[in-house]
């Protein structure tokens, strides 16, 4: 072959003074990077991801995964990745696929934005000695309240409240489908979700009998596919979402390949065994916000206007008017994805280029909303490249309600983050539906690794608030005074509405 | 920091300010002689039906002309005159206070249901938003905001604070922190009917400034007590909502004695928190608002700050410190700390 194959990434080494021979790497790896010859075990480092599945199995600390150094001529412009990206195309023809988030090197606003504390003129408070308020409501709420005094001078509301939903912490766990992620995997996310008080979403996959103990605290999801959407499913849910983009792959659809389509999920899903579950780009009956409009109010109307219907859409420059024309819908909330978002699968160029970062998409909408009067009448949730609890407080700063985590809760059941996920071999049984893989995942125990991170988060935020002399969650979102930009351009302190450090 | 004290008569007894005076004077470890100020109710009963506008100009050749027409375009200017102010040796005039007793025509405004009060709100956002050099820090009908950068005996000098009586006074002595002390910062903040005094920092302010400026609002004072007289003119006067919901919505019971209330009692409080969470006030405070039928006092939700109240027959006082109390009134028949969160009420029978 004229190109030849491309260098190493990663170069795997055992450490034969320690290694016992005992195989656990070759039956962990399954990317085939182990394998016994003989009685020896040798090393296939090409095909290494980097999962670390066989570092944290080895009983002897034998292994060792260094990044492989390029010997590349060194070119500002033409990257490795940008060589290697036009080598696998020109052999293979085909969109390059990629999993998780993307991988462009670009600086997280959040990290540039500094948060405030108080100092002598009005006291921080301490959230372990006074009461700090993380409960949140998401649906909508009325633009004002009224009251009649009765007889005897009580207070009678006037006004109806429209179902919300009731969070113990502005911190939700994303969509991610039966399909995409492993039965045990989403299991896990649904208790963990239980345990910490929140929600979680079922993705585009349907809900599978298995989770129906946690389907209070899940959020059903409808996207252009409609798969394993009937009335049933709609009545499950807490909440109903309707997926019109994401922040991985903002303007195209999903594919999950038939490879996955096991017969458990082909049930869930309710689609043929082994076939590839298409979803189409655009929503066939959408294709404006009225019909967007329209469904909204189509789902109210099979659920008897009980639940919350939320929308989601990626981050795109445009997405403040998007979100005003949604919040002029029946919609509850809008949930905005940012160019951060994970994915099981996306087209690498779509991932890394399409979008926009969720920091500025929320201070947008927050302020679109705000100008056009209806910002408190609409939740937002912001999502897409939230990586700790600071994030989680700036987003709610510049404007969001509560926020939706992924990558985060998957990192906390184990994925190591090594982007292979399209390839349905997950070595932490995540992403995956072979059966010995999904078995490697305990439901129980990362159920409660998941918990056990919210719960850190969200003590990390009341710690956050209490800095800032803020005891209840309200007061900080949209709270833009309590931020500073740091090395942020004029232009995008401007989107933000943030001052800079030390004004 | 920084020190309050009110008081209302609630059989509408007038007061003169020499009392209200002494007992600011005594709190002047709060302050930093750099902003003091008095509001009172009932001092114009001769334009009772006119709002009466305090302004401050930097000059009166360029800017006053510029609100005159303003005025003039909508409404009528009944009887206008410069405040009178009596210099004092430790405070320099900078600014040259003026009254106005304006009546608005409300066949100017169309499409809401309190045209005279929109269009005052109005005016007051317009010249303090685009005129430079003037500043309208009191728009009431029959009450008046006196205030300066100085001491509290001072600023009361400077306007002779003991020749006006009113059934209801506010006071307030200020430690300027966030802003620098000047003559707009001062306490009381007034709009309409509402005028407020603030003790302590709103951390909030950030989430409650972008929610009242979605109302139509501008905050321009550069300063967190701006924001409660707005708050207050949105949901007492423009929602409807009365003292106590008003309280109940700037400074809620927490969760969780929300949810151990009776089920009535807790839709109605969760209602609150749902619909009014940006308007709900963070941070240290202790406040008091007054409108022309009485006062209210409240603290931040763990009272951060000081608050106290006292009465004797008609009269309620709220204060910083109770010996500021005793200094109006040494007998007292009643005094007590509200709790945090709990307004104390005082109306006008
Ligand atoms: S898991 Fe570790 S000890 Fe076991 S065979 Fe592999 S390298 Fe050797
Ligand atoms: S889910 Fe699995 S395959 Fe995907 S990034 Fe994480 S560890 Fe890798």
């Amino acid at each position: 072959m004229a190109i030849g194959s491309v260098p190493l990434r990663y170069r795997i080494s055992i450490d034969r003074d320690r290694c016992m021979e005992c195989g656990r790497c070759v039956e962990n790896c399954p990317y085939g990077t182990f394998r016994w010859e003989g009685d020896r075990i040798v090393v296939d480092s090409r095909t290494c991801t980097a999962c670390h599945r066989c570092i944290a199995m080895c009983p002897r600390d034998a292994i060792t995964l260094t990044e492989h150094p390029c010997d590349y001529r060194t070119h500002p412009v033409w990257t490795r990745d940008a060589r290697e990206s036009i080598y696998n195309q020109a052999k293979t023809g085909k969109i390059i696929l990629a999993g998780m988030g993307n991988a462009s090197p670009l600086p997280p606003i959040f990290d540039r934005l500094l948060l405030d504390a108080c100092q002598v003129t009005n006291p921080s408070i301490d959230p372990l000695r006074e009461p700090m308020e993380l409960r949140t409501y998401i649906g909508k709420k009325p633009s004002r309240l009224s009251f009649k005094r009765g007889e005897g001078g009580e207070v009678e509301l006037q006004t109806e409240l429209s179902p919300n939903l009731k969070l113990d912490t502005p911190i939700m766990i994303g969509h991610m489908s039966y399909g995409a992620i492993s039965l045990n995997a989403q299991l896990a996310l649904a208790k963990g979700a239980h345990e910490a008080g929140t929600f979680l979403g079922t993705g585009e996959g349907g809900m599978h009998p298995a989770i129906f103990p946690y389907q209070d605290n899940m959020i059903v999801q409808v996207a252009s596919g409609r798969f394993g959407v009937d009335v049933d499913y709609l009545n499950r849910g807490a909440a109903i979402e309707i997926k019109i983009g994401q922040g991985a792959k903002p303007g195209i659809g999903g594919h999950l390949p038939g490879e996955k389509v096991c017969a458990d999920v082909s049930c869930t899903r309710m689609i043929p065994l082994g076939s590839d579950a298409i979803s189409p780009a655009p929503h066939h009956d959408i294709y404006s916000i009225e019909d967007l409009a329209q469904l909204v109010r189509s789902l109210k109307e099979a659920t008897e206007w009980k639940k919350p219907v939320f929308v989601k859409i990626a981050a795109v420059h445009n997405v403040a008017a998007i979100a005003a024309g949604i919040a002029r819908s029946s919609a509850d909330a809008v949930v905005v994805d940012g160019f951060r978002g994970g994915t099981g699968a996306a087209p690498k160029v779509f991932r890394d280029h399409v979008g926009i970062p969720i920091e500025a998409a929320v201070s947008a909408v927050d302020q679109k909303l705000r100008s056009q009067g209806v910002r408190n009448e609409i939740s937002v949730i912001a999502s897409g490249g939230i990586t700790n609890a600071a994030d989680v407080t700036k987003a709610i700063a510049l404007g969001a309600d509560a926020v939706y985590i992924g990558t985060a809760a998957l990192v906390a059941m184990g994925c190591r983050v090594c982007g292979n996920c399209y390839r349905g071999l997950c070595p932490w049984g995540i992403a995956t539906q072979r059966p010995d893989l999904v078995a490697r995942l305990n439901p129980e125990v990362q159920a409660e690794h998941v918990a056990n991170l919210i719960h850190a988060w969200t003590m990390e935020v009341s710690e956050l608030m209490g800095a800032a002399g803020i005891n209840a969650i309200e007061s900080l979102r949209g709270n833009r005074d309590r931020l500073r930009g740091y090395m942020l351009d004029e232009g995008l302190l401007k989107v933000l509405d943030v001052k800079p450090v030390g004004a | 920091m920084c020190g309050i004290i009110s008081v209302v008569d609630r059989a509408g007894n007038l007061m003169d300010g020499s009392k209200i005076k002494r007992a600011l004077s005594l709190m002047d470890e709060r302050g930093s002689g750099e902003g003091a100020g008095y509001a009172a109710y009932g001092i114009y009963p001769e334009y009772a039906d006119c709002y009466a506008l305090h302004i401050f100009f930097d000059n009166i050749v360029e800017t006053k002309s510029v609100v005159e027409a303003l005025l003039r375009t909508w409404g009528t200017v009944v009887h206008d005159e410069e405040i009178p102010t009596y210099e004092q040796p430790n405070l320099k005039k900078i600014h040259t206070p003026w009254r106005y007793f304006f009546k608005p025509d409300a066949a100017l405004m169309s499409g809401t249901s309190s045209p005279e009060e929109d269009i005052v709100t109005y005016l007051v956002m317009k010249v303090n938003t685009t005129v430079p050099g003037a500043l309208i820090y009191s728009s009431g009908k029959n009450i008046g905001v006196f205030k300066a950068a100085g001491w509290p005996e001072d600023v009361a000098d400077f306007y002779r604070i003991q020749d006006y009586e009113g059934y209801i006074w506010l006071a307030h002595n200020r430690y300027p922190t966030n802003t620098k002390g000047w003559w707009g910062g001062a306490h009381p903040f007034n709009l309409l009917d509402w005028s407020v005094i603030h003790n302590g920092e709103i951390t909030s302010y950030g989430t409650n400034r972008r929610y009242i400026e979605s109302f139509g609002y501008k905050c321009t004072m550069f300063t967190d007590t701006e924001v409660v007289a707005y708050l207050v003119d949105l949901l007492a006067r423009r929602h409807g909502l009365d003292k106590e919901m008003t309280v109940r919505a700037l400074a809620p019971p927490f969760w969780d004695e929300i949810d151990v209330m009776p089920e009535k009692e807790a839709t109605l409080n969760r209602a609150i928190r749902l619909t009014y969470g940006s308007a709900m006030m963070n941070g240290p405070f202790a406040i008091v608002v007054a409108n022309h039928d009485g006062i209210v006092g409240f603290t931040d939700r763990i009272k951060l700050r000081p608050l106290i109240a006292a009465e004797k027959g008609d009269r309620l006082y709220i204060s910083s410190e109770e010996a500021a109390i005793r200094r109006m009134e040494p007998e007292l028949d009643r005094v007590w700390m509200p709790r945090a969160g709990e307004p104390v009420i005082g109306r006008v029978y």
